[in-house]
């Protein structure tokens, strides 16, 4: 059997020491990911440091900044009343996402670090760049169906999974982080990364890196705000498209828009120029129309998901009209 | 011969709840794996990872030196099974050719093929060590794209099956007609159970296995046909099976791969299949193309229909199933053309999945008669009022029962069909285009053999057995309802036994055909066994002495002279006059072979969808089916029969597709994330009707079967319904959202 230590420490330095005393000693959370991963022979760590003891968890508000420990269980922060009422598009981000059980394990830091479910990466037998570098893209020239549009190169072609960081970008947060060179501070935008020549790196997280904390700024998009979920059944199934929105109308003129996109790209796409044309215009389904399109600049399909270049702006303006109408 | 089958339908008591429904909520149910069996070790199985060619070198030093481990079995050193090198058939079936032999030889048939078995004495270890297996293989270019390879259609067995009624290309001259092609993916069964067996030789040449399956009888006898062992040596237990939607209607590579484990070690080998193995291990319902024309007069009377099916199978077998048949019958139409074609493909072989055949053909059938009411500017429900067949005229008889008329009324009033808009894309709600369908299924209805046995005791307790399995629809309920019923002996003291190969011989639990073969057997013992107390009572019981067999009446527990109604004694007194502990009675029912009735049940689907304009997201809104099944002997679990095929049904239209990488013949779905089936917020509220007339010529009971027809139909429903909903129609399942922007 591949066997590995476990040890649980009670510090976040203790719990980064460990980290860079072993090349393959990894972080384990909730564990609803990283098992997965451990049990189909995708990533084998030797060591695993348990950060369940850490003091990450929690949700509060001060200074009009929310601040949301590494820690704190998805569900956890679904439900909580300061969340769903001054940040709704982030409460609706992750109820779309996974299972009520897998919500009630899984962890805001192991959100943002799950890893592609694509196929190929998944499969030990076919070709993956990101899983095994240099041998290639099984989805490239296969079944890529579910793959990116945006962003994507030669060596893969994989989508983030994830529904929270949709939301999370969208409202510009920033992840905090505790490494062996002590804190920073990370914009969500540059959190995640492209695949460029490097797929295996999902993130620019460094070596013994702790997420420690999210945060985001008040805003003035609590009233107008939908995180529309595209996929193959209501529920328990990743996005084919999704689209973070949320709109601080005043009159009937659109003062200021979020927006971005999952499922479209190796990390969650924001669209910093369709919210830009849609700044001083009416919230009308032209205006939506508009920002649709300009979003869809650059984008590329492949054999299977090419219906998502219709999908995707359709899916913008779905959602622009649902956060007008909220 | 009607009078043979009295069956009381008055006093049926009300739905029984499952008589198993706590132990299986409990968890005290036991399913194959989980019986404790002392000493057992674990099987894990390797499969290939080319899809054609041959092993040519296979190592599995690093595996057997793993910790835990006590055998890895290849072809090189895997023991004989007899009946392989018989070159026979050891697992039989209506599928010809060689099943697969497992370990047989280094040839390589489909990706995914088990070549090896490691065994350790835990599961964990196991994995592991099947993980450090490596082979080497002269890979040869495999295909397995149905598409890429239509020109190898070849008629099953190499004999024409084309039929011919009338004229075969009379729909083309009609004045009204349409041509469509039809594709119904592959789909896999996927029950919650993994299939799963523990496998114990007793000794050389005895064994026991707790296995699921949905025939204890039929797996005994594929183990002794492997094995070449008499019957009493083969023992078979399924006591519970979580599911099998037809994956487990015959024995499989992974079962005997288990005893050749156990044969090999000399331990028990209990053997999981993981849900990627599920799909290329036991069977899954094969692609099929469809070309259907079908022509009619302006007023919407057929005249010709023309339905062609092309389906894959493997290399080593032909897998053949009744895609075309239901065109033959299901409406009154002169002129009819059918022919059934398959592809040999460098994939594992397909199998009888839910609604086997019609399920698919139906699809087709059921399309084409909406395209055509479309066409014709007629109500799609009128269209196939008015070409209802009232007798079969495909074999020219009438049918033994069929209110399929009453279905479409009951059904059509409960969704309100004549109170929409029937212009395509003219309904909407909320901002969502709505749309209704419908649909009919049929299945063959018919009667096996069965046996049983009644144990009645002193104490009262009567017990029924049988070797039937229960793969979920509740057959030990149900027949517990008829032993009580036709016997007069409250449920409460009646067990129903089943679940085991050494009782009498029950059948293979698939096409619908349980509670008629089943139920038929557990009347006839339920018969004798009066019969026989009858008899007891003559000879012990006072006041019978001189009475004459026919003058016995059976009520409610007691035997009654029905020359003097006075004299009466219950079942359990008759036991003691005759100082006896129990007493016991066996009963054979034998199949029905009668030439001169059609027998099918029929079903009716009406579905309400929701499609977003923007998003092509569809949402199956309402569902109402109707059965038209005979007498329903439970309306619980009968109405649990339709809510899950309606949820397969749900399935089959929206999301199931098992995907192939037709670069390396490899699943690309294999499990529970990528392969979709419905989740709760897909499936609404669920209408489950039934006509409730009996069957007078089938079996005792009136029965017909449930089973099949409520999938059967269900996916045009809601093809039918988008078609109505958008204005487009969707020939091609799933219907993805991607089919709809
Ligand atoms: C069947 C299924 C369906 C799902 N569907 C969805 C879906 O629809 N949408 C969606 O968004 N997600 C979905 N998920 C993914 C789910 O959201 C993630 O598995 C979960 O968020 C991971 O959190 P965790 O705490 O369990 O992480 P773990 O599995 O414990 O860890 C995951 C990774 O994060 C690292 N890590 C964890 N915490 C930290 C930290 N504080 N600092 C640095 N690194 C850390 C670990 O080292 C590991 O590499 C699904 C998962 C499953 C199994």
């Amino acid at each position: 059997m591949i066997t590995f230590d476990y040890i649980k420490p009670s510090a976040n330095k203790a719990a980064i020491d460990a980290i860079m005393k072993n090349q393959n000693a990894m972080f384990i959370a909730g564990g609803t990911n990283l098992v997965d991963l451990m049990k189909r022979g995708i990533t084998t760590p030797e060591k695993l440091v348990d950060i369940n003891n850490l003091p990450l968890k929690g949700v509060n508000k001060s200074n009009n900044i929310l601040s949301i420990g590494a820690l704190t269980l998805n569900s956890e922060v679904a439900e909580h009343e300061t969340v769903v009422k001054q940040f709704p598009l982030l409460s609706m981000a992750l109820k779309a996402g996974a299972s009520p059980q897998i919500r009630n394990m899984a962890t805001v830091g192991g959100n943002m670090m799950q890893r592609t479910r694509c196929p190929y990466f998944y499969d030990t037998s076919m070709p993956c760049n990101k899983r095994a570098p240099g041998t290639g893209c099984g989805a490239l020239h296969g079944y890529n169906r579910m793959h990116a549009i945006f962003g994507m190169s030669e060596q893969c072609i994989a989508v983030h999974p994830s529904d929270m960081c949709v939301a999370l970008v969208a409202l510009d947060a920033v992840v905090t982080v505790s490494g062996p060179k002590g804190e920073r501070k990370i914009p969500f935008a540059s959190f995640h990364r492209l695949p460029g020549d490097h797929p295996e790196k999902d993130n620019t997280l460094e070596k013994g890196e702790l997420i420690t904390s999210v945060e985001i700024k008040e805003n003035n998009f609590s009233k107008h705000a939908y995180y529309l979920k595209v996929r193959d059944r209501a529920s328990y199934a990743f996005a084919l498209v999704s689209v973070a929105a949320a709109l601080d109308i005043q009159n009937n003129i659109i003062h200021d828009a979020r927006l971005a996109m999952g499922g479209v790209a190796h990390k969650p796409w924001r669209l910093k120029a369709a919210e830009n044309i849609l700044k001083g215009k009416p919230a009308t389904e032209a205006s939506f129309r508009l920002a649709a399109q300009m979003a869809m600049q650059g984008a590329k399909a492949f054999e299977y998901n090419a219906f998502k270049l219709k999908l995707a702006p359709n899916s913008i303006i779905e959602a622009l009209t649902l956060a007008s109408k909220a | 011969m009607e009078n043979e089958f009295f069956f009381n339908y008055d006093t049926m008591p009300d739905p029984m709840d499952r008589v198993d429904g706590k132990m299986k909520v409990t968890g005290a149910a036991k399913y194959a794996s989980e019986h404790p069996v002392e000493d057992v070790h674990y099987g894990v199985l390797v499969g290939s990872t080319i899809a054609r060619g041959v092993i040519k070198n296979i190592d599995t030093k690093a595996a057997e030196r793993a910790p835990g481990v006590i055998g890895v079995l290849t072809y090189l050193n895997s023991p004989k099974v007899p009946g392989y090198d018989a070159g026979g058939n050891p697992v039989k079936g209506r599928t010809t050719g060689q099943p697969l032999r497992v370990f047989y030889d280094e040839v390589i048939y489909f990706n995914g093929q088990p070549i090896a078995l490691v065994v350790a004495d835990t599961f964990e270890r196991a994995v592991h060590a099947a993980s450090l297996v490596r082979t080497q293989y002269d890979a040869e270019k495999h295909s397995t794209d149905i598409n890429a390879n239509l020109d190898k259609a070849v008629y099953p067995r190499g004999r024409s099956n084309d039929y011919t009624r009338g004229n075969a290309d009379a729909y083309k001259t009609a004045p009204v007609k349409i041509e469509a092609e039809y594709i119904v993916p592959v789909e896999v069964h996927l029950p919650m159970e993994l299939h799963s067996i523990i496998a114990k030789w007793d000794a050389e040449d005895k064994v026991t296995v707790y296995d699921k399956t949905q025939g204890v009888k039929s797996t005994q006898r594929s183990i002794m046909q492997a094995f070449k062992l008499p019957e009493q040596n083969v023992q078979v237990y399924a006591p519970f099976v979580g599911g099998g939607f037809g994956s487990a209607l015959r024995t499989w590579p992974h079962e005997i791969a288990a005893l050749l484990g156990a044969k090999k070690t000399g331990k028990p080998v209990k053997l999981v299949l993981g849900r990627d193995q599920m799909f290329t291990m036991v069977g899954y319902r094969p692609y099929t193309i469809q070309k259907f024309g079908i022509g009619a007069t302006a007023d919407g009377k057929i005249i010709g229909m023309s339905h062609e099916a092309i389906s894959q199978t493997s290399t080593y077998e032909e897998f053949t199933e009744g895609t075309v048949n239901m065109t033959r019958f299901l409406y009154d139409v002169p002129n009819v053309f059918t022919r059934y074609k398959i592809i040999p493909l460098d994939v594992s072989t397909p199998t009888w999945m839910r609604g086997p055949g019609e399920a698919t053909g139906s699809f087709a059938l059921e399309s084409a008669i909406d395209e055509l009411a479309y066409a014709l500017n007629m109500d799609p429900l009128e269209l196939r009022l008015k070409n209802y067949a009232e007798t079969d005229p495909e074999k020219n008889r009438p049918f033994s029962s069929k209110f399929l008329k009453d279905a479409y009324q009951l059904g059509a009033d409960k969704i309100g069909w004549y109170k929409r808009n029937r212009q395509p894309r003219s309904m909407q709600e909320n901002g969502w285009l709505a749309g209704y369908g419908m649909s009919t299924g049929t299945f063959s209805a018919s009667r096996g053999n069965a046996s049983a046995s009644a144990r009645l005791s002193a104490d009262g307790k009567l017990v029924i057995q049988s070797a039937v399995a229960d793969s979920g629809p509740g057959t030990a309920t149900v027949m517990t309802q008829i032993a009580s019923e036709t016997v007069g002996w409250p449920a409460n003291k009646i067990t129903f036994e089943l679940g085991d190969s050494s009782l009498p011989p029950g059948p293979t639990q698939g096409g619908s055909t349980t509670t008629s073969t089943e139920g038929s057997a557990v009347h006839a013992v339920s018969v004798a066994l009066q019969k026989k107390l009858g008899e007891l009572a003559i000879k012990a019981s006072p006041g019978f002495s001189n009475a004459k067999t026919e003058d016995l009446v059976f009520d409610n527990g007691k035997v009654i002279l029905s020359t003097n109604k006075t004299t009466t004694v219950s079942f359990t007194d008759i036991l003691k006059h005759n100082s006896l502990n129990q007493v016991e009675v066996t009963s054979d029912s034998k199949s029905l072979n009668d030439q001169k009735y059609s027998m099918y049940s029929f079903s009716v689907h009406f579905v309400k969808v929701l499609v977003n304009p923007l998003t092509g997201v569809v949402k199956v809104n309402r569902a109402v089916s109707v059965a038209d099944a005979g007498r329903i002997v439970n309306e619980k679990t009968a109405a649990s029969q339709i809510i899950g095929g309606v949820t397969g049904g749900i399935g089959m239209a929206l999301m199931e597709e098992g995907i192939l990488d037709n670069r390396y013949g490899r699943w690309i779905n294999n499990n529970f994330a990528d392969y979709h089936v419905p989740v709760s917020a897909d499936v609404p509220d669920i209408d489950s009707l039934f006509v409730n007339k009996p069957d007078p010529i089938i079996n005792p009971m009136g029965a017909k079967g449930m089973g099949e027809i409520a999938l059967i139909g269900f996916a045009a429903a809601v093809t039918n319904a988008v078609y109505h909903a958008t204005g487009k129609r969707i020939r091609s399942l799933p219907v993805t959202l991607d089919k709809l922007i």
